[in-house]
């Protein structure tokens, strides 16, 4: 391996994991002097075409409390059949079916290539999967078609045995039966009224196992399945039904009246939709699908009350303590999303409104069950069309892209301790011996669950070193850690994902350069940045982004070379480099930063950031910008203001939008029609590239950006100079009517000051 | 004692009947008895011994009873009470005329020679037309052919010879130191344990004839013949119109029509004490939307547009012929309150000669006694215009109903039903918008709207708080979503064909069908089709209470009263919202009729009750029943009012309503077969010039959705002498209200109490008569003033109801049932339901299509060579003699003889013969504007449902109890003496 770089890219590539540290500080004391905790991003499913899963089952470590999986790692004596645990050192002997290994002949798990290895697992039952619809009728006419439209298409998508069901809600709940000939029936249930499982189960009929008349009636055992199983029918069956039932769907019968919003019992759907899946099917894969149109304004897990005049709460009222119903809503569906979790089953929200529709405090749902979340303006949008439609993409297998109820186990060796995970995840607490007392995110256990995966879904987890400074690690020792996914593939096959890497330990002091150049500083910014949005969760805005400068002017003080007291002599190692630069940005994101967004947005953006893998992440941290000019290829360019020049074409991609923004002569010309003129072609070819990149970046993106087309002076250019470094302002006049960018009215500081104030901040000796 | 003391509690509260209740001067009728009882249920010394066990058990061999009366009071005694009608041992001079058969020594009333009497009386009643009676042989007048008005004297002595011994004593011990009370028993072979008792007294009058008593039959023909099929111009204050038995054509020529209100007297006494005195009910009962006859002229409109009607300022009486216009015409006196009231300029017009606004005749308001106004939004909820109403059929899918075909038979039905919703005039289609729902455990809405391919059901399991899932889809226009209806009426049957629910939710049915009303802003109607006890989970869950231990204790009354409040309280949501309740019961076990049928009784809608349905054979009852619900002339979410001029107001209503506050009277719906029966009292002296003037408004939705209000205005005349009183009466007004008060007080007193207080109150109307109109005669005389003549013939009846009789083989809810029916009913049909029509078919004749002669209720008017035609309403019997001429049963039945008769049809066969088409035309004028379909049963002499036949033969003894008519007269003319004396 020839750079850390490529070391980092191919292990990515390979196991899904990106580390912030690639050689590991070796005792407790320099770990914590380090500043970026040894963490890593593991995409769990990462897609793998070359990676065949085994029909076998993975050969457990015996040792009850240890149970790791047999890796290349292991130390194996191929005479005695015996294999050493790299975890804990237990040998144990093969299994009979491992009689005739030898050096030539390995099994896959023991070679090197296989660190990552999928096994597939043929015992027990397998169930289908579950898609759940529940549809909001609080909606515009053409709203609400769209929805049907884009509902009725789904169907076509779906595996042809997966089970679904139907429940739609406005002011009432229905849930429909779908085995019904001639006449479509649905359960009503009130919009105002909490209902628990057990009362939800018995109103739909689903809870008579103890009838007495079931004696006298031998029919009624093989019944019984499907009585349970009325409300959520195979496709294949009900296909037809189910595509008229949507057809008929009508927008909610209640009368909204003047000043008032339609009374929207989403509370309820949920729970109910909750509840009957918790009575039928635990522990299976299953997607309950909410799609809405606005913020439910009755019954519990209201978030607004249905006065127009009273408008949903802001970031100022929630500061303010003005939200009246934020709390009581949250916790209920807390506590919805809470048992999801625990029966397995993951909540998307797909909520499409000009105004919010609660997610702040819908969040969770989606949040610890690894369901999606996607926010746009309407349902008749592209953006809802395409992200919904992206949901049922199938990969190169042609498998879904989905993967349900998995539980990520992490072992590490004794050196180590888990401290926690950040990510589409809730904690099983599972304690153990290689669990750390010192919590980073979610912690306090060795196995989450995640009851929703797709092949980017990414979670960020922390480690502690706790070897002490005086045991020191041998030379040329390795820590390891073994990831073991076992989850339900949409093939409804059960699968386990094992990754077991292994980092080189290095002592602090003798080889901090080592260390150094092995530092990932886009791991360990995306990996901070996780840790610090998981604060703001609960914290005070401020107060985090005081915590992340603390930490960006301590790992400077460390790494950092430069004489005391002297700011120009402040240099950073390549591998450092970068690292401020996005602690900047991230400084500026909406994830931190929540003036400008409504809550629903923030809470919008947080959630996407949490699961996305380092790429994505990245760009939602630092967006890209891309300039198209006469003057050569499309080049990236720096996101600062002094980019934005008359000449040139920007293509910015924020993750959320992707902006293309003409500049003033380019706009200029644009309008004067120079694109049709056949002498000007090249500036018609000028013209199309950003948007033929554009395209690019939306095809494969999920959940769909937002497209922005804009030029200079427009508008939406706003989405552009918000982002852009504000390297010139109407305060740095000495810009003013050059030809080197464009000002942006702000009182933020740029990149620069913010670094002159960190240099100054390092080398001082005061802090 | 009075007719108020129905309402008054304390006196009946308490358990001893006849002490402290009646007056002191006839306290004695209880005393006695009382006296003789409390050592009888205690220790049942001597001979009585045997009565105690006896008194537990049905009626008993008259032998041992002549402990009748501690039977009586021991709690069990199905017969009458006792001790009222008994008064067993009133050893006074009076009294002991009616004794004679016990005690032979006293002198009988033989002894006064009739004819005197007779004549005496005559002259003293100033009747002119009995003349013939007068003649020397005054028993005999009443044996012959029937004479106008001639049985209004009546004396019983005369005709009462020694009776032989063994109908004195019967099987019995022969009198020994009981006296009176021994020789009772034995009198009526067969006769009931009350009987006994009441025999002591006036045991000879049973030897009276029952041809010498006034009979019922002959009022009605006289009347009929005097005044039926003319024009009665009701032009004169206090003038009384023809009985309701009598078909005449009304002209309203400034007073309403008896059709809408009808007076228990036309003449007011002119103050109170004189009314207390008399005894008599001060009532009208009110009928404001009975259907007129098509040759009556319809109501006519007012409309003073946004003026709306002219009112009193200070009563709020509306504009009548009762106003007076002075100065000119610029002003008018209220005739109620007599308040000068501006005229408003709109309505200003020039008086003529006579101080008559020019415009009287063109102004119903000002000619006419009952008219309608048009209301402006001020008389709207929430001064909205209201909504045109809408039905909702909410359909019991239980097991036991699918099972049955009764849900097939009732989606049929709806099929072609639908399409005679009624409709204001000659508006098409129907404004009534239709909903449907399904229920058992729980509730199934359907979603009906005009643009689905296919129903849509929605179901709600939520019956602990029901609530209306669907608003748009679930009211709909018939018309336009005719074929959704139809595809799910079809499918409904089909739909819970594997159901096995057999348990069924009530009162969360109400309440959604009344929150849908609500939803949708509209008055309406629930047809609910219903068929057991409301045991599921649910609130209103009800369970079997039906104990026939309480019969005859003070806690009979709780069979009466709901078993839980949320009835009453739901029935009063129904009206706070204009959701009136219709219920088809098909029990086949107790229901609790009490409890379900308060929710129809409150809020006017109808109860209709299938004992045992069966589709064969009562399917037709049921569906003529529906068709006629569904379409019968309806307003609702009415508000009535009653106003009165001064010096006297209404005080108490009985019937289908709801009262918020004193005043006002609130239904839901109010239809042309609901009556409501209004008492009033006087507060201050009533002034004989300006008599006393009665206003009942009633303010309501139209089926077309209009907001209108009813006017019915009608003038009595007031007197300052009781003759003009008692001349004024009128009898089957009388008995409307005394049966609606009574069977209203059975919810709070036993019904021997209230039996004793209708026996007295009779008893004391015609004593008052006797001491203040009647001239003086011998006491012995029964004297009946000429309109109540027939009064004891109905009173009697009305007792021997099985609603005031506890008796064990009555079910439970059939009493609780009549008790409802009768709250409800108009003049007409209390007067058929306490005297039945019985009409000879036999003699029948072809080619005329009147009805025969009806003859009098009593087995001695069959014969065994007759068929006879009984109907009371809900009933109709066809009785068969067991020689009834073969053609006659061939002509009906088409089958040779009568043994081929099958009894179990409940429709005649359509045989060709005119004997056949002829009684099925007779049978359809009977069944004419009844609102009840009646149940044809056939009854063969002899055979055994000739029971429920007999038992309407009212002026027989009962079967279980009740006494005869003539029995009856005796006690009450004993009763009289005992007043009087």
């Amino acid at each position: 391996m020839a750079t850390y770089l490529e070391f980092i890219q191919q292990n990515e590539e390979r196991d899904g994991v990106r580390f912030s540290w690639n050689v590991w500080p070796s005792s407790r004391l320099e770990a914590t002097r380090m500043v970026v905790p040894l963490a890593c991003l593991l995409t769990p499913l990462k897609e793998r075409p070359d990676l065949p899963p085994v029909q076998y089952e993975p050969v457990l470590c015996s040792r009850p409390t240890c149970k790791a999986v047999l890796n290349p790692l292991c130390q194996v004596d191929y005479r005695a059949k015996l294999w050493a645990c790299n975890f804990c050192f237990q040998r144990n002997q093969f299994p009979p079916a491992y009689a005739g290994i030898s050096e030539v002949n390995q099994p896959a798990e023991l070679m090197p290539q296989f660190s990552t290895i999928e096994y597939v697992i043929q015992r027990g039952a397998q169930s289908p999967l579950i898609f759940l619809y529940v549809v909001d009728t609080c909606l515009e006419e053409d709203d609400l078609q769209a929805l049907k439209e884009s509902l009725q298409m789904s169907l076509s998508l779906l595996p042809p045995d997966a089970l679904v069901g139907l429940i739609t809600f406005g002011r009432m709940v229905q849930v429909h039966e779908l085995s019904c000939e001639g006449i479509s029936k649905s359960y009503v249930f009130r919009g105002t009224k909490d209902l628990t499982a057990k009362q939800i189960q018995d109103m739909l009929g689903l809870s008579k196992p103890a009838m007495p008349v079931q004696q006298a009636r031998p029919a009624q055992p093989q019944e019984h399945p499907f009585v349970s199983s009325r409300f959520l029918q195979p496709i294949q069956k009900i296909d037809m039904n189910l595509t008229d039932l949507l057809g008929e769907l009508q927008r909610d019968p209640w009368p909204v009246t003047q000043g008032k919003r339609p009374l929207r019992s989403t509370g309820v759907a949920l729970s109910i939709a909750v509840g009957l899946l918790e009575g039928t099917f635990p522990n299976t894969g299953a997607r309950i699908m909410l799609f809405t149109g606005g913020p439910p304004t009755q019954g519990p897990g209201m978030v607004v009350g249905d006065e127009l005049k009273i408008p949903i709460r802001s970031w100022h009222d929630i500061e303010k303590d003005n939200a009246r119903f934020m709390k009581k809503a949250t916790k209920h569906y807390e506590m919805l999303a809470n048992r999801t979790a625990a029966n397995g089953h993951c909540i998307d929200i797909y909520a499409c409104a000009l105004d919010q529709t609660g997610l702040l405090e819908m969040k969770c749902c989606t949040n610890l069950t690894g369901g999606h979340m996607v926010m746009g303006d309407s349902f008749n949008t592209s953006l809802f069309k395409q992200t919904f439609q992206r949901i049922f993409s199938k990969d190169f297998n042609g498998d879904f892209r989905m993967a349900f109820g998995a539980t990520l186990e992490v072992k590490t060796s004794r050196e180590l301790k888990i401290a926690g995970a950040i990510g589409p995840c809730v904690s099983l607490n599972v304690k153990g011996p290689c669990v750390s007392e010192n919590e980073l995110g979610v912690g306090g256990t060795s196995q989450w669950k995640i009851c929703g995966l797709d092949p980017t879904s990414t979670l960020g987890i922390y480690f502690e070193v706790v070897n002490q400074h005086n045991a020191p690690i041998p030379q040329g020792g390795r820590g390891a850690i073994q990831f073991v996914t076992q989850y339900q593939h949409s093939s409804t096959q059960k699968r386990i994902r094992v990754t077991t890497i292994a980092r080189n330990w290095a002592d602090a002091q003798s080889q901090l350069r080592h260390i150094e150049a092995a530092f990932d500083q886009e791991a360990a910014a995306v990996l901070m940045a996780r840790l610090g949005v998981f604060r703001a969760e609960s914290e005070e805005g401020p107060d985090v982004l005081r915590w992340l400068d603390r930490q960006l002017i301590r790992l400077c003080q460390k790494f950092g070379q430069y004489n005391k007291e002297d700011p120009i002599s402040f240099r950073l190692s390549d591998s450092f480099s970068l690292y401020p630069q996005f602690m900047f940005h991230l400084r500026r994101s909406p994830f931190l930063q929540v003036f400008n967004n409504s809550p629903d947005e923030s809470s919008y953006y947080r959630h996407h950031f949490a699961r996305q893998d380092l790429t994505q992440s990245l760009i939602m941290i630092q967006p890209i910008l891309y300039s198209y000019s006469f003057h050569g290829p499309p080049e990236p360019v720096l996101l600062d203001s002094s980019s934005i020049l008359a000449d040139r074409i920007l293509l910015m991609d924020t993750f959320f939008q992707i902006v293309i923004y003409l500049g003033e002569t380019i706009a200029q010309w644009q309008k004067a029609r120079y694109q049709d003129m056949p002498e000007y072609e090249n500036f018609k070819h000028l013209l199309q590239a950003p948007l033929d990149d554009a395209q690019e970046i939306l095809q494969a993106r999920f959940p769909m950006p937002r497209y922005i087309n804009t030029e200079h002076g427009g508008s939406q250019a706003r989405f552009l100079l918000s982002k852009v470094n504000p390297s010139q302002t109407h305060n740095n006049l000495y810009a003013w009517g050059q030809e080197t960018g464009a000002p942006i009215l702000t009182d933020d500081v740029s990149l620069q000051v913010f670094m002159d104030h960190l240099k100054k901040l390092a080398v001082s000796s005061a802090c | 004692m009075s007719q108020q003391g129905y309402v008054a509690t304390p006196p009946y509260s308490q358990s001893q009947p006849g002490i402290g209740l009646s007056p002191p001067h006839h306290g004695h009728y209880g005393d006695p008895s009382h006296a003789t009882s409390l050592p009888g249920v205690m220790k049942s010394p001597g001979p009585l011994g045997v009565a105690a066990p006896g008194a537990m058990l049905p009626p008993l061999p008259p032998g041992p009873q002549q402990f009748g009366q501690n039977g009586a009071h021991a709690s069990s005694a199905p017969g009458l009470p006792p001790h009222r009608f008994a008064g067993p041992a009133p050893v006074r001079s009076v009294a002991s005329a009616y004794q004679p058969s016990a005690q032979p020594s006293y002198p009988s009333p033989m002894s006064t020679p009739p004819v005197v009497q007779l004549g005496g009386q005559l002259g003293a009643m100033q009747l002119d037309s009995h003349g013939p009676g007068a003649g020397p042989a005054g028993p005999a007048a009443f044996q012959g052919p029937p004479l106008p008005a001639a049985p209004s004297i009546l004396q019983p002595g005369p005709r009462v010879l020694p009776p032989p011994p063994t109908a004195l004593n019967g099987p019995g011990a022969p009198p020994l130191g009981y006296g009176p009370q021994m020789g009772a028993p034995a009198s009526y072979p067969g006769g009931l344990p009350a009987g006994p008792a009441r025999m002591a007294g006036p045991q000879p009058p049973k030897q009276l004839d029952p041809d010498a008593v006034p009979s019922p039959i002959q009022v009605i023909e006289s009347d009929r013949a005097a005044r039926g099929g003319q024009v009665y111009v009701t032009n004169t204050r206090g003038q009384v119109p023809p009985l309701v038995t009598t078909d005449c054509v009304v002209q309203d020529q400034g007073h309403a029509s008896p059709r809408y209100i009808r007076c228990t007297t036309y003449c007011f006494p002119s103050s109170s004490d004189l009314a207390k005195q008399a005894q008599v009910p001060l009532a009208a009962v009110l009928q404001p939307f009975a259907t007129p006859p098509a040759d009556e002229t319809p109501l006519y409109l007012v409309n003073h547009g946004e003026n709306g009607p002219v009112r009193c300022n200070r009563c709020k009486a509306y504009m009548c012929p009762f106003m007076q216009f002075i100065e000119g015409g610029r002003r008018y006196q209220c005739g109620f309150c007599n308040c000068v009231n501006d005229v408003p300029a709109f309505y200003f017009q020039h008086l003529d000669h006579l101080g008559r606004r020019l415009d009287h005749y063109e102004k119903p308001e000002l000619s006419l006694g009952s008219y309608e106004y048009v209301a402006t939004l001020d008389y709207c909820r929430r001064s909205k215009p209201p909504s045109p109403p809408a039905f909702i059929f909410m359909i019991n899918v239980s097991y036991s109903n699918i099972k049955s075909g009764l849900v097939k038979l009732i989606c049929e039905e709806l099929k072609t039903v639908l399409e005679w919703l009624p409709r204001e005039g000659q508006e098409e289609p129907s404004a009534v918008r239709v909903g449907f729902i399904t229920y058992h455990t729980v509730l199934h809405f359907f979603n009906v709207k005009s643009n689905l391919a296919q129903p849509q059901m929605m179901v709600v399991t939520d019956v602990g708080e029901v609530f209306v899932p669907l608003l748009d889809g679930f009211l709909v226009n018939y018309q336009e979503s005719q074929s959704v209806i139809h595809n799910l009426l079809d499918q409904i049957p089909g739909m819970f064909a594997d159901s096995s629910e057999s348990e069924a939710v009530f009162a969360p049915v109400v309440q959604a069908g009344m929150e849908a009303l609500k939803a949708a802003d509209c008055p309406g109607k629930l047809f609910i089709f219903h068929s057991s006890l409301p045991t599921a989970e649910a609130p209103g869950k009800l369970k079997n209470r039906d104990d026939k231990r309480l019969l005859n204790t003070d806690k009979e009354k709780v069979l009466f009263q709901p078993q839980t409040s949320v009835y009453e309280s739901l029935a009063k949501d129904c009206v706070a919202h204009g959701c009136s309740v219709t219920l088809f019961l098909f029990p086949s076990q107790y229901v609790d009729v009490a409890s379900l049928g308060l929710v129809p009784l409150l809020t006017g809608g109808t109860l209709y009750k299938y004992s045992n349905f069966q589709m064969h054979v009562d399917s037709q009852q049921f569906l003529r029943d529906l068709r006629g619900d569904i379409e019968k002339k309806i307003g609702f979410d009415a508000i009535m009012r009653v106003r009165t001029s001064t010096g006297f107001r209404a005080t108490d209503f009985f019937g289908g309503v709801f009262m918020n506050n004193t005043t006002d009277v609130e239904m839901a719906a109010l239809d042309c077969d609901k009556a409501v029966t209004v008492e009033f009292k006087h507060d201050d002296r009533l002034s004989e010039d300006s008599g006393a003037l009665i206003q009942c408004a009633v303010l309501y939705t139209t089926v077309g959705g209009q907001r209108r209000l009813r006017i019915h205005n009608l003038g009595l005349s007031c007197s300052s002498q009781l003759a003009d009183l008692y001349k004024s009466c009128e009898t089957d007004a009388l008995v409307n209200f005394f049966a609606k008060s009574a069977f209203k007080a059975v919810l709070h007193q036993p019904v021997k109490v209230i039996r004793e207080i209708l026996v007295n109150q009779t008893a004391h109307m015609l004593a008052c008569y006797r001491k203040n109109c009647a001239s003086p005669s011998a006491a012995s005389q029964l004297i009946l003033p000429d309109s109540m003549k027939i009064l004891p013939v109905y009173m009697n009846s009305l007792l021997k109801s099985c609603v005031l009789l506890s008796r064990p083989d009555t079910p439970t809810d059939e009493r609780a049932f009549q008790r409802q029916l009768v709250m409800t009913m108009g003049v007409a049909d209390s007067q058929l339901f306490f005297y039945p029509q019985l009409l000879p078919i036999h003699t029948l004749d072809v080619k005329s299509t009147a009805l025969p002669a009806a003859v009098r209720c009593s087995e001695s008017r069959l014969s065994e060579g007759g068929v006879f035609l009984l109907a009371n309403g809900l009933n109709m019997f066809l009785w068969l003699g067991v020689s009834s001429p073969p053609e006659l049963i061939q002509g009906i039945f088409n089958v040779p003889s009568l043994a081929h008769v099958n009894t179990d049809m409940t429709q005649l066969p359509a045989v060709g013969s005119p004997h056949s088409q002829q009684l099925r035309t007779v049978m359809g004028i009977i069944q004419r504007k009844r609102p009840y379909s009646m149940k044809l049963t056939i009854v063969k002499q002899r055979e055994q449902p000739e029971a429920a036949f007999r038992q309407l033969l009212v002026e027989d003894r009962g079967l279980h109890g009740g006494s005869s008519y003539v029995d009856f007269l005796c006690c009450v003319h004993k009763e009289i003496c005992q007043l009087l004396s």
